[in-house]
């Protein structure tokens, strides 16, 4: 069981420096991410890209942004919980919020900062009207376990690695692999479309190309997919298994369904007051909100963290006073005691 | 310079006819949304999402697609061979009486 004062969703470079100006009120944070590192598509998605928008540097790579973030909230020892997804929250008898993931792991605090960004990346689904109604009967997004697929006959479709490189561990495993692209090429490692092109040619691969699934029949459970050839018609393919394999995309997910107001993919905040959402307690800051004025920019989400954490302050201490403070004057205290300040003039009387 | 004139046929079928500034380094996708036509632009502009795919309908010369959009729109829905990414797609003057279509949105 995890306690903290302000529970981050999202680990991205906003939900980063929220530990930072919670930090400097005292205040205690714990950051919770679907992806295996902190630092969300800054560190997932474009590492090596610069960045040229963040006051004072002229120019930072994503990645380094995020090495920097994490050193500078070091100090305010953040917990983190990775390779996890926010799953779903619950306010308990004492006003506080219980969190818990999608593989269980439960979180206790007074607030929650959504910093979700664009949300968490989730397999995108190819547009097959009856595809919903065949999830976990035989459609499948990710390969969990290959073994599922002993001696049975699997359709994939896409052209992208993963696609091909599935074709390929599954030629050994199923009965029968048939791997579908819209085109004639693929845009896979070299090594991969060589191994798959000689797989088609021995048999082991049944390989369709200009061609599309487009629907999906059975009696509860997947027995064949509808193939729409680019020059052949509609072939029915005979399969216990249809695995679309189109790579990611960010979905906001379980929040949605959190009672949230949402507004276009956003969580609505009010207007530039203090981030709140339509459940107190519950901020959103970064990418994932919204209000009139609306920047999607790393810069806006630091200032929106930094306003939101001064109101946060207010729910976990009811009626406790304080008054921001400049760093330069007061310096950085660590929760480990460490203090990081300015040296104090010497004055010499001569 | 000047703007240039491009007509965007949206998932309505309405036809908008938008005046696109040259000089301020935007692309098709930015464009969709300066106008508020419904464009996501999910990812910024990097090719990573599709979400600003459009079909070209008149026969513009356009720049070749660069290995990020090609990627894309290997993974993406509804593509046809005169898809492109909007957001891949800057607007020059060579683009002046371009006329494109929204693809459908993915997963909404």
């Amino acid at each position: 069981m995890i306690k903290t004062d302000i529970l981050i969703i999202g680990a991205g470079p906003v939900g980063m420096f929220t530990v930072f100006e919670a930090g400097l009120l005292k205040l205690r944070c714990h950051l919770i991410d679907a992806l295996a590192q902190p630092g969300g598509q800054c560190s997932e998605i474009y590492p090596k890209k610069p960045i040229y928008d963040i006051p004072a540097y002229p120019e930072v790579l994503a990645g380094d942004l995020i090495d920097n973030l994490a050193e500078q909230i070091k100090p305010f020892e953040p917990g983190y919980t990775l390779g996890e997804r926010a799953q779903t929250i619950e306010k308990l008898e004492d006003g506080t919020f219980k969190v818990v993931t999608n593989k269980g792991t439960e979180h206790y605090a007074p607030t929650v900062f959504i910093a979700g960004g664009l949300g968490s990346f989730e397999p995108r689904k190819p547009p097959i009207k009856e595809l919903v109604d065949f999830e976990d009967k035989g459609v499948e997004y990710i390969i969990r376990d290959p073994e599922l697929y002993r001696d049975k006959r699997v359709v994939i479709s896409g052209g992208g690695d993963s696609a091909l490189d599935w074709a390929i561990f599954l030629s050994d495993v199923a009965s029968e692999v048939s791997l579908v692209h819209r085109r004639n090429d693929f845009r896979g490692a070299l090594d991969s479309v060589e191994k798959v092109v000689e797989l088609s040619k021995s048999g082991k691969i049944n390989l369709i190309t200009e061609a599309e699934v487009k629907g999906i029949n059975g009696e509860g459970k997947v027995e064949s997919v509808l193939i729409k050839h680019k020059h052949d018609g509609d072939i029915v393919k005979e399969c216990d298994h249809f695995i679309p394999l189109f790579g990611l995309s960010p979905k906001l997910g379980p929040i949605a369904d959190w009672g949230l107001e949402i507004e276009k993919n956003a969580i609505v905040v009010n207007n530039a007051l203090d981030y709140s959402t339509n459940i107190p307690g519950i901020f959103a800051i970064g990418d994932v909100n919204t209000y009139p004025g609306k920047l999607k920019l790393i810069l806006c989400g630091f200032h929106e963290a930094t306003i939101a954490v001064q109101y946060a302050y207010n729910i976990i201490n009811p009626g406790k006073r304080y008054v921001m403070k400049y760093t330069t004057v007061n310096g950085v205290e660590g929760f480990d005691g460490e203090k990081k300040e300015a040296k104090k003039a010497a004055v010499i009387k001569i | 310079m000047s703007d240039i004139t491009i007509k965007i046929k949206d998932r309505e079928g309405v036809v908008h006819e938008l005046q696109a500034p040259t000089d301020m380094a935007m692309n098709i996708m930015e464009l969709c949304k300066a106008y508020e036509l419904p464009v996501e632009g999910t990812c910024g502009g990097m090719a990573m999402c599709a979400s600003c795919q459009c079909y070209i309908l008149s026969d513009h010369e356009l720049p070749e697609k660069q290995d990020a959009e090609e990627d894309m729109l290997d993974q993406a829905f509804y593509v046809e061979d005169n898809s492109r990414l909007g957001c891949q797609l800057a607007i020059t003057e060579d683009l002046d009486g371009l006329e494109i279509e929204l693809a459908p949105e993915s997963e909404v």
